[in-house]
């Protein structure tokens, strides 16, 4: 334990709040199965490393191997001119070179899906606006698998919007080139009666960038995985989420950095507010160093705020380091409730209530939905989380930043 | 002309221990232009009393009356109190991760004003402001209270105190941990605003070293909760000579 830094003094041991069940993982995260026959992942029953936080009862659906429903989506894209958008057939080269499934849901996804769809990258294409992927859900089953392929020294963003309703479970399967810079961002604004499992997968080329953000508002269950992998040295992964549960909803993250490539970078920040007495946040960061991963560095940090009593937020950082020759490692995890002197403090310089609680939450987010970079994504967020708390357009300007 | 008026104040606070009583009928009025110092020992009840008067949620009020020129104050949610007039400099200032200076500032003063500031003049207003308290322009770009140092904190008070123009405002222990610079520099932010705006002041300390710099009309001795001796500025330098063990002694 000698090798966990904490990063963050100020955050303490008092704040700092592995959850109570706290546990001694009974396998490494190296050991964790991969593979694309559906016959090696039983079905769930809950109990599970993977799923013993996930309503399982209501993954049934997702957990049986079928394909999808007639109709059951609509996918537009929007990209600019240099970027193919294709569909391909599953047994195509290009699709599944990077992805593994590594669960019951993954594993329905990649067998249930028709066809993937690709977007490319050429190499050395330099972006001038974000693809945008939107896919909404009409009704019924959907297996669905996306390729992001970043050429080599490209740099871009790709924005993979979810809405509307129904089963879906999916496959994201990233490839950073080498030298290239890529931010991939996966938004569910599902509708409240929404399932959606997904399993993302990175692929990181040496000296390459993937910010991979994750933005999760809506939906009765949205669990997404992120497993980030490197496939040379110098490669790094900012891994950044935002989550806002209401009640009623479970919204599950879990992240697997497993450095295996030397010198390379990681730094994982979520953060997620609650509200609504029976709302549910999951948050799970593991991260493996191997025995050839020298000189890596890592950081993984999730923050949870609880508006309402009654809403229960799981956070569980784990960390495995096999190498002692590395720059750092550590993670920070805490958990606490809206901070009534906070509320009384802004009251007391005239601020009504609903303002003050909205200053306050969008200060919380602050540090993270900055590092977004995407302002496309970061003023919708934040304007979707006014919403969550009840704000209205109207008091919006109430709260225009003023640079002097 | 503003009058916060007083009257047998009686304020209650749950402790783990049951309710504990902690104001005992005070009365006092703080008139526009005045200044007043209550001084008293740690836990006479003090802050407390300040608290109190912003309405803050922790205190319950079990009798008496405050009054901010005939309107109920006790009446009014914290936010109400604030647009009414009234202001607390708080002792210990909270942190609010996320929110700068700038954005808090320019959204109290819409708050209090009811319409949000003119850009040009309010931008002017407050870069001047800051600089009479010394405080650097980037000062504006930091999260509200996050990182200050004490005198920093208490600064960044006054700042506001300057740019929300109260009726009346209550400064609770604004010069502890300050040391004589800080001092000077926040106590000449008060008389700026005393000078400038005829406030009302109601200061609260535990030391009479502040009272050099912003000179008290009258002095309230403050002890378990009501005020036991009232005076004019000689009183502080009695206080200071003498201490309080003459009024603790006789209410103990």
């Amino acid at each position: 334990m000698s090798l966990l830094a904490e990063k963050n003094p100020a955050q303490s041991a008092a704040s700092h709040t592995d959850s109570a069940e706290a546990f001694v993982p009974d396998q490494s995260r190296a050991e964790r199965r991969t593979s694309y026959s559906v016959a090696d992942f039983p079905v769930p029953g809950g109990r599970e490393e993977e799923w013993r936080f996930t309503p399982v009862d209501r993954l049934k659906g997702l957990f049986a191997e079928e394909g999808s429903t007639e109709g059951a989506v609509t996918v537009a894209t929007d990209a600019p001119e240099g970027v193919e958008v294709l569909e391909l057939a599953m047994d195509d080269e290009r699709v599944g070179s990077a992805y593994r499934p590594a669960d019951r849901a993954a594993v329905t996804a990649y067998a249930g899906a028709a066809k993937a769809l690709y977007v490319g990258v050429p190499n050395e294409a330099e972006l001038v606006a974000p693809v945008f992927v939107r896919v909404t859900g009409h009704a019924g089953r959907d297996n669905a698998h996306l390729v992001v392929d970043a050429g080599r020294h490209s740099k871009a963003t790709v924005v993979l919007e979810h809405s509307g309703t129904g089963e879906h479970t999916a496959g994201v399967e990233i490839r950073v080139g080498d030298g290239a810079d890529l931010t991939f961002v996966t938004v569910q604004e599902w509708d409240d009666d929404a399932i959606h499992v997904a399993q993302n997968d990175a692929l990181i080329g040496r000296d390459a960038h993937l910010r991979h953000i994750t933005v999760t508002l809506g939906g009765e269950i949205v669990r997404v995985s992120t497993n980030a992998r490197y496939s040379g040295p110098g490669g790094s992964f900012e891994g950044l989420g935002v989550y806002f549960a209401d009640a009623g909803q479970h919204q599950e993250h879990r992240l697997f950095v497993d450095h295996e490539a030397p010198h390379c970078h990681s730094n994982v920040e979520y953060k997620g507010a609650l509200q609504g007495e029976t709302a549910h946040t999951v948050w799970v960061g593991d991260v493996l160093i191997r025995a050839s991963a020298e000189g890596t560095d890592t950081y993984e940090l999730n923050r949870n705020l609880i508006l309402d009593d009654g809403a229960r937020a799981d956070s569980i950082p784990n960390l495995e380091i096999e190498t002692g020759e590395i720059v750092g490692a550590g993670h920070a995890s805490a958990t606490g409730r809206f901070d009534d002197e906070q509320l009384f403090y802004l009251q007391a310089r005239g601020i009504p209530e609903d303002v003050a609680r909205r200053l306050v939450v969008r200060g919380f987010f602050a540090s993270v939905v900055a590092r977004i970079g995407v302002p496309e994504v970061s003023e919708r967020l934040m304007a979707a989380i006014d919403v969550e708390l009840g704000g209205t357009a109207a008091a919006d300007a109430d709260l225009v930043e003023v640079s002097s | 002309m503003s009058t916060l008026e007083i009257r047998n104040l009686q304020v209650t606070v749950e402790t783990e221990n049951g309710t504990k009583e902690i104001l005992r009928g005070v009365d006092l009025t703080v008139k526009s232009g005045e200044t007043h110092a209550i001084m008293g020992p740690n836990g006479s009840g003090k802050s407390t009393l300040a608290y109190s008067i912003a309405g803050h949620p922790k205190y319950t009020v079990t009798g008496g009356t405050v009054t901010l020129d005939g309107e109920d104050v006790l009446a009014m949610s914290v936010d109400e109190r604030a647009r009414a007039g009234l202001f607390l400099a708080m002792q210990y200032p909270v942190e609010v991760p996320g929110v700068t200076v700038s954005n808090f500032l320019r959204t109290a003063k819409t708050a209090v004003d009811g319409e949000a500031p003119k850009l040009r003049t309010w931008v002017k207003d407050v870069k001047a402001a800051m600089g009479d308290l010394r405080m650097d322009p980037s000062f504006a770009e930091r999260n509200v209270n996050e990182g200050f140092s004490g005198g920093e904190k208490k600064r960044h008070e006054i700042l506001q105190m300057e740019l929300l123009k109260p009726k009346v405002a209550v400064l609770d222990e604004t010069d502890s941990g300050l040391d004589v610079d800080a001092l000077r520099i926040v106590s000449e932010g008060v008389n700026r605003v005393k000078d400038s705006t005829d406030v009302g002041v109601l200061l609260i300390t535990h030391y009479t070293r502040i009272l050099r710099y912003i000179k008290p009309d009258f002095v309230h001795v403050f002890v378990d909760g009501r005020i036991v001796e009232e005076g004019g500025p000689e009183l502080a330098d009695r206080l200071e000579s003498e201490g309080y063990d003459r009024y603790v002694g006789a209410s103990a």
